[in-house]
């Protein structure tokens, strides 16, 4: 029996326009951003990288992304380990609830954040009367950033943990060792590469995040600016090559993130093989 | 050391998972746990391991020896436990896993790392796997992942040793070896063992006595000879082998059963009589006492006897029975062929009416 696909002419063709496509919507923008970036030479380039505005950006991104990835981390790890270790009522509504931020558009998270937090909000009125400001400032876009971001290392643990179960971990207090022990090593080592691509995900995401932040931010320049909205600030301002100096900065860092992600790929494919 | 457990029960939500039961394991037994899947043995076993903890009453107590371990903690009840399926620690080396329980003891009692070394090596000699140690587990056969496993709960020289289910998922031959080394090494080293299965013949080959089981309840507990000659009840007798059933109608001294007849001495009504296959014999003519028409429909000459399957109008399932190589040699026995079947021996159990106390006698886990 023949296949689709079998026939070379068919073949050809569906190969032909999956590479057209990959090229057409995936190759071709990314030349256009760093071909863009480097539009006016190099120097440009650099001019617009080390500006005082662009710096700023690069650094509250990059302090965002330091901060929320181990917050991240550990309340990823927390609820994993909790529904994959123990039977409780509310169990199957936990694991509904960790997909919200991934089901919510960033901008409504944004909002809802700030109407609870900004300064004539619910929560945000009380915490003005002891001065503290969460909206537009760097904790504000903690907050959102960590709110988009929290599902990935669960999202990347529970599977696995689901499928490796709790035998492990029994053999193990079987044998006296105390909880912490058991958690480094025996659960650590099992989840270890899970937990490091949940943690590249997150920093993608969070580096990358637009929405969220960009309503609760307030983009001040060179203070609450991170480097999505800094760049879209560029580009209003008809700051092409600077627009794009930034996005090639974003995409450099999913480039790294995507050689990261696929050298953990290669590593747990041949683990399989040779443990 | 000695295992007792006093009234311990255990609810699952509203199922109640284990009538509260009472046993006592004596020092050095190695005790058997059978029954069916869903009788409760591994919860048991688990409750004694503490994985799992009993229904909170006031008299539930486990002790160990004379110590009470009701309220103690997995790790501080120093119990050997082996898993169905391993569960040896996938990123370490055999020996790594075998040296894990003696790594994780507090510094000021754990052993120089020399020491720790020899001792694990000692352990790894003691089930053949020496040249294995650094492998991993992917690495090995399901029966020396079990044998890695046997010495790591060995490791910390625990008091009692617990296995559920151990040579489940091995194939008949690695299943009968283990057995044996098992044995072996129980009587070497004498520490109390309780392991769990749903194969009787491993229960009776390998147990000193046997806990029979079944729906959260004990049925028995004996040594395997006893077990086997006076089960206590249905139960007990259907699970432990094959069985023949013949229900009739019982009237002045002899059952009717259809075409089938039977001289028994028993009052007159209905009546259920089990059967074992080898107190089944085969013959060309029915016989005074039992009028039994039969038709061979399949015939396994493989082992020491040949299983012979019987059917007949009157039979609701096929009979089994077991008869000697010559005996299937004179009877000349095909596919097809039409005998007599005559019952040396055949049981009842009256009191107990067949829906409550006969689940299927073979269990898969």
């Amino acid at each position: 029996m023949q296949r689709i696909g079998d026939g070379i002419a068919v073949r050809r063709l569906l190969i032909g326009a999956a590479v057209v496509l990959a090229a057409l919507f995936l190759l071709l923008p990314l030349v256009a951003i760093f071909a863009q970036a480097f539009a006016r030479g190099i120097d440009v380039f650099w001019a617009n990288v080390t500006n005082h505005y662009t710096l700023a950006a690069i650094q509250l991104t990059l302090f965002i992304a330091v901060l929320t990835i181990p917050v991240c981390l550990v309340f990823g790890v927390a609820l994993a380990w909790l529904v994959t270790r123990f039977r409780f009522p509310g169990r199957r509504i936990l694991q509904t609830l960790i997909d919200i931020p991934f089901a919510v558009s960033p901008v409504v998270a944004g909002l809802v954040y700030l109407l609870l937090y900004g300064r004539t909000g619910w929560l945000g009125s009380w915490l003005d009367g002891h001065d503290i400001q969460l909206m537009f400032a760097w904790p504000g876009i903690l907050l959102v950033t960590i709110f988009v971001t929290c599902p990935f290392v669960a999202r990347e643990l529970i599977p696995l943990m689901q499928a490796q179960g709790s035998r492990e971990e029994e053999a193990a207090v079987t044998l006296g060792a105390p909880g912490w022990t058991i958690f480094r090593r025996v659960t650590l080592p099992n989840i270890r590469w899970a937990l490091l691509y949940g943690v590249i995900l997150t920093n993608a995401r969070a580096v990358g995040e637009f929405g969220a932040v960009s309503v609760v931010s307030g983009a001040i320049r060179g203070q609450t600016n991170t480097l999505p909205l800094h760049l879209e600030q560029l580009y209003q301002d008809y700051n092409t090559v600077g627009a794009f100096a930034s996005a090639s900065l974003l995409a450099l860092i999913a480039l790294l993130t995507l050689v990261a992600k696929a050298g953990l790929e290669w590593r747990a494919a041949r683990r399989e093989v040779h443990p | 050391m000695s295992i007792r457990l006093h009234e311990i029960g255990k609810h699952f939500g509203r199922t109640q998972a284990l009538e509260p039961i009472d046993l006592d394991i004596a020092e050095g037994e190695l005790v058997g746990l059978l029954g069916p899947s869903g009788s409760g043995k591994t919860t048991l076993l688990r409750i004694i391991a503490g994985l799992e903890t009993a229904d909170n009453v006031a008299g539930a107590r486990i002790l160990f020896g004379e110590r009470d371990v009701t309220h103690l903690h997995v790790r501080d009840r120093r119990i050997g436990f082996v898993f169905q399926h391993y569960a040896l620690f996938r990123h370490m080396t055999v020996f790594d896993n075998v040296a894990f329980g003696l790594t994780v003891m507090p510094r000021k009692s754990r052993p120089s790392s020399g020491e720790i070394r020899s001792r694990v090596h000692r352990l790894l000699e003691m089930v053949k796997l020496e040249h294995m140690a650094h492998r991993y587990p992917a690495q090995l056969s399901g029966g020396q992942q079990q044998r890695v496993s046997l010495a790591r709960a060995l490791a910390l020289r625990p008091d009692v040793l617990l296995l559920d289910e151990p040579f489940g998922a091995l194939d008949a031959k690695v299943r009968q070896e283990l057995r044996r080394w098992l044995r072996h090494l129980h009587d070497e080293l004498n520490f109390t063992s309780l392991f769990v299965t749903h194969d009787q013949e491993e229960a009776l080959e390998l147990s000193d006595r046997v806990v029979v089981m079944s729906n959260g309840r004990i049925e028995q507990i004996d040594t395997p000879d006893e077990l086997y000659r006076h089960p206590a009840n249905r139960f007990v007798f259907e699970f432990l082998g094959d069985v023949n059933h013949l229900e009739g109608t019982v009237r002045d001294g002899v059952l009717t059963c259809g075409d089938a007849r039977l001289a028994v001495d028993l009052a007159d009504g209905p009546e259920e009589l089990l059967l074992r296959p080898h107190e089944l014999e085969l013959a060309p003519s029915a016989t005074q006492h039992a009028h039994l028409p039969v038709c061979v429909t399949a015939i396994s000459p493989v082992g020491a006897e040949v299983r012979v399957e019987l059917e007949a109008d009157w039979l609701g399932e096929p009979w089994l029975a077991t008869v000697s190589h010559a005996d299937y040699e004179r009877l000349h026995l095909t596919r097809g062929t039409r005998l007599y079947a005559v019952p040396r021996r055949w049981h009842r159990f009256p009191d107990e009416r067949r829906e409550q106390a006969a689940p299927l006698p073979v269990a898969v886990s």
